[in-house]
């Protein structure tokens, strides 16, 4: 295999666990509102996320630095063309960044709800706005022949990029739900997955559209069955939920979102970024890429430490496995 | 304006409100899992006390830097996209590795550091926190390969077919001479930070609560005070060393920082100049003879150049244009540096006196030099960065792209007047709500210890929950 394309499929597989992970935190995150009844309750739903979700996040910042390192004309057309969009989400996720870690550092009602709008805020802003992004990075952007974007902020709020952001939106909330469902005991873990399932109805309803959408337009039999599979996780996630198995309910929307990031890279390939002004000027994973040299130095290390990142990643979810309920609380 | 002056005052403003935080998270983090490992050892629950203190204020501290460090990594992309176009396959590495090796590490073992004293044996619980530290100085390691290269690009070519600089030795990059001399300076600025911040907040508890765990306090000072006059000596050796790197790669920082318009052997160093700096006019001056030539070249009679002779020797090499950063600013801010740093040392000196023998000192000044000591270390960062960062202009990769160039050409002035607002406004109120946050937590004082735990008891409530 080519190094650009193993570069390809490992942007892929960051994407992947960016999404996965930092999706049920942004799930989470936006159950704050509408879950939980009072400060303790709210105060479970956040420590179901506390020990994780920086570590969740790191992900991102990796997918980001191996983009600049292997591909960094994508790196500099995505982040300069997506300009506002990319803004949002920044001060988005420092305003998370803020809520989460300061909320308990005040025992002051007013103080604790200012935080939770913004832990609300900054976790509705990126899910919407990243399934916006990926959706218009498949669909085709205005790219010029220097590699520039030229359109504006509206070329990117079409229909298929505003469906791709709802059901970003909606399948984070149910992956939240069912992640709190495996996480939490007593009354707020009932409520979690019965909101889990409704919402996943609407959620599987969206996310069907979006499918069979991008496999119309792309064509190609490997996206559409990469898109069938996401649909079966998916619904396979919901029939546990309504069997309360909760484990593999989060499994379920776990695979659905980490296939459907794949079924948008496959739908890519061999494009990183399509220009809908000539597809002679779309960004490739060859006329994007790093030297040879790099991308090998690059794959060393990342073979070396990835899996290594993968194992104490995981050691940490095995530390905090408990459940946890309001009578774990401290005062 | 232009684009390119907001952009730059985007990145001068974002990047210096990062780095307030930054040596004080790598600083401390060595430091509070120094308390850590001292209550381990000894099981004196004094320490295990200023652990937990000065634990809560690392991650107020830590909160903050990563909340603005990911405004970081997207930077390039947004508003240098020709820069990250042209240097990406050198500079996107580091970047990618920091990411991979030091990002991971830091937030994984911090998160089990947090929430892991009931779930973890001591012993491991002390070693995430030192896992973590390990991962801030690595963080510093490969971030400072990136911008060494663009203070002195090496192991690269250029290929004028793509327009890009491109890596052939990756082992250079990451030994280049200048990352050799800025990673210990820097580190050992980063000590002098966290030594001064525990010197200070320890030495305002033992006199504003002088009955309240001051003999808890007194340690803890001690071991501030020290690490900062140590680690001060550190950033002057070390300093001295990366002010010889500079007069070789870059040498018309080293003029412009000294205000030097013509040649000189032997060279004196300017300890303060009035009168106008674009060398036209010079009111009054006091220098010490000589001392520039040892700084810039180790011997006290070797040649500065200065920047007259430069700006023609880069006009012949690169073509009109000028070569000279703006030297007011490299003028005062490299001197800016050494007297925050001095004062600081001074100050640290002087608290120690003042406290030897068991005594706690009661004078207002030194607790108004409490209150500021923490301030001057972190000053001398900021000002020793801003010198770094203005000394390379015009260039953004030293002699290979002129940072008027580096600039996206997509972005308009309303995009980045519109970010540059929103930051500057965002970081403004996260700077009020973070100083009342530290106050607050400096205020309450020591936290009481919680009775042990039954660890079979699955309803106890945790040891620690957000
Ligand atoms: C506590 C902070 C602190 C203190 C007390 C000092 N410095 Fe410093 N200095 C820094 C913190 C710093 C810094 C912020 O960490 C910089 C910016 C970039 C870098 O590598 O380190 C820096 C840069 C920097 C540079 C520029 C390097 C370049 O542009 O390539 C020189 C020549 C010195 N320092 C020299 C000194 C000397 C001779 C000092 C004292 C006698 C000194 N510094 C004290
Ligand atoms: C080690 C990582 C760093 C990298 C890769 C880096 C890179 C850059 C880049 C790309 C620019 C914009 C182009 C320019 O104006 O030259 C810049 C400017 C600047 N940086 Fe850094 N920087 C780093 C660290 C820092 C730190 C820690 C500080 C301060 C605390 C700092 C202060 C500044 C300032 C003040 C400017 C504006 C200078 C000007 O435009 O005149 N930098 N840096
Ligand atoms: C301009 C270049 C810089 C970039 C792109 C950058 C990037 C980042 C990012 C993405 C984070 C968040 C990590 C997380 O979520 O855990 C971060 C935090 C951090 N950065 Fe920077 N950074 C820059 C400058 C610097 C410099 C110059 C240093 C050190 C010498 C540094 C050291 C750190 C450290 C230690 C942290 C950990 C958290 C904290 O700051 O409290 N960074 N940085």
């Amino acid at each position: 295999m080519d190094l650009t394309t193993f570069w390809f499929i490992l942007i892929a597989v960051l994407w992947v666990g960016y999404l996965v992970l930092e999706g049920f935190d942004f799930g989470v995150g936006m159950l704050m509102a509408v879950l939980a009844k009072d400060d303790r309750e709210r105060r479970v739903l956040l420590n179901t996320i506390g020990p994780v979700w920086d570590g969740n996040e790191v992900w991102l910042i990796v997918a980001g630095g191996a983009t600049f390192a292997a591909f960094p004309e994508w790196y500099a057309t995505m982040f300069s063309g997506f300009y506002l969009p990319r803004l949002l989400i920044l001060i988005a996720l420092i305003v998370r960044i803020i809520g989460i870690e300061f909320r308990s550092k005040r025992d002051d009602a007013a103080w604790r709800r200012r935080c939770d709008t913004a832990i609300v805020i900054g976790s509705v802003v990126p899910a919407v706005l990243w399934g916006v992004a990926l959706a218009n990075i498949v669909r085709g952007v205005p790219i010029d022949a220097d590699k520039e974007y030229v359109g504006g902020l509206l070329d990117l709020l079409n229909p298929y990029g505003l469906l791709g952001g709802l059901v970003t939106l909606s399948v984070f909330l149910v992956h939240g739900a069912f992640f709190v469902g495996l996480k939490t005991e007593g009354p707020i873990r009932e409520r979690a997955i019965e909101l889990g399932v409704r919402a996943g109805v609407v959620a599987a309803a969206l996310t069907t559209l979006f499918v069979v959408w991008t496999a119309v337009r792309d064509g190609g039999t490997a996206v559409w069955i990469l898109g069938a599979l996401v649909l079966v996780a998916f619904v396979l996630g919901l029939l546990s939920a309504v069997a309360r198995l909760d484990g593999w309910a989060f499994t379920g929307t776990s695979v659905a979102i980490g296939l459907l990031v794949v079924m948008l890279f496959a739908a890519l390939f061999p494009d990183v970024m399509v220009s809908s002004l000539d597809p002679l000027w779309s960004l490739t994973t060859t006329n994007a890429a790093s030297t040879p040299y790099t991308l090998r130095i690059m794959s060393w290390v990342a073979l070396a430490f990835t899996p290594i990142v993968v194992l104490y990643q995981g050691w940490s979810y095995w530390v905090f496995r408990r459940r946890i309920g309001v009578q774990h609380i401290p005062v | 304006m232009e684009v390119l002056d907001l952009a730059r005052w985007q990145f001068g403003i974002t990047t210096v409100y990062h780095f307030f935080f930054v040596p004080l998270t790598i600083g401390l983090s060595v430091l509070v899992a120094g308390m850590q490992t001292a209550w381990w050892r000894t099981g004196d629950e004094r320490w295990l006390r200023l652990t937990k203190f000065f634990g809560k204020l690392f991650l107020i501290n830590f909160a903050m830097g990563i909340a603005t460090g990911i405004v970081q990594e997207f930077q390039f992309g947004m508003n240098w996209s020709d820069y990250s176009r042209f240097v990406g396959d050198i500079f996107g590495a580091p970047l990618a590795i920091e990411g991979l090796l030091a990002f991971f590490l830091e937030s994984t073992f911090l998160g089990l550091w947090i929430f892991g004293w009931d779930r973890l044996k001591p012993g491991l619980h002390l070693a995430c926190l030192w896992i973590a530290a390990l991962g801030t100085v690595l963080s510093a390691y490969f971030i400072l390969a990136a911008n060494s290269f663009m203070q002195n690009p090496v192991g690269y070519t250029f290929n004028a077919e793509k327009n890009r600089a491109e890596l052939t030795d990756f082992g250079a990059v990451m030994t280049n001479k200048v990352l050799l001399a800025t990673f210990p300076h820097q580190i050992v600025g980063c000590f002098m930070v966290a030594g001064a911040f525990v010197a200070g907040v320890a030495l305002w508890q033992m006199m504003r609560h002088p009955d309240r765990d001051a003999s808890t306090f007194q340690p803890a000072f001690r071991l501030g005070a020290v690490v900062l006059l140590v680690a001060g000596l550190g950033t002057m050796i070390t300093g001295d060393f990366q002010g010889k790197v500079m007069t070789e790669v870059q040498p018309m920082k080293m003029a412009a920082a000294e205000g030097l318009y013509d040649d000189a052997a032997p060279a004196p160093f300017s300890l303060l100049t009035v009168g106008t700096l674009d060398g036209s006019e010079e009111v009054f001056k006091l220098e010490i003879p000589k001392l520039l030539s040892f700084l810039g070249t180790g011997t006290f009679d070797g040649e500065v150049r200065g920047i007259d002779s430069l700006q023609a020797e880069y006009e012949q090499k690169y073509g009109p244009g000028d070569y000279a950063p703006n030297v007011p600013v490299t003028y005062w801010t490299f001197r800016a540096m050494i007297t925050a740093g001095g004062l600081a040392m001074l100050a640290g000196a002087a608290m120690l006196w003042s406290t030897r023998g068991g005594r706690t000192p009661s004078s207002r000044w030194m607790l108004r030099a409490a209150i500021v000591l923490p301030l001057l270390p972190m000053a001398a960062n900021s000002f020793g960065w801003i010198f770094t960062e203005m000394g390379r202009q015009p260039w953004v990769v030293f002699g290979l792209m002129p940072t008027a160039s580096g600039v996206s050409p997509s972005t308009s002035v309303a995009e980045v007047a519109t970010s540059l607002a929103a930051f500057t406004a965002l970081y403004g109120v996260l700077a009020v709500i973070e100083v009342r946050l530290l106050l607050r937590y400096i205020g309450k004082g020591l936290p009481e210890l919680d009775p042990p735990r039954d660890r079979d008891d699955i309803d106890a409530p945790l040891a620690f929950a957000y």
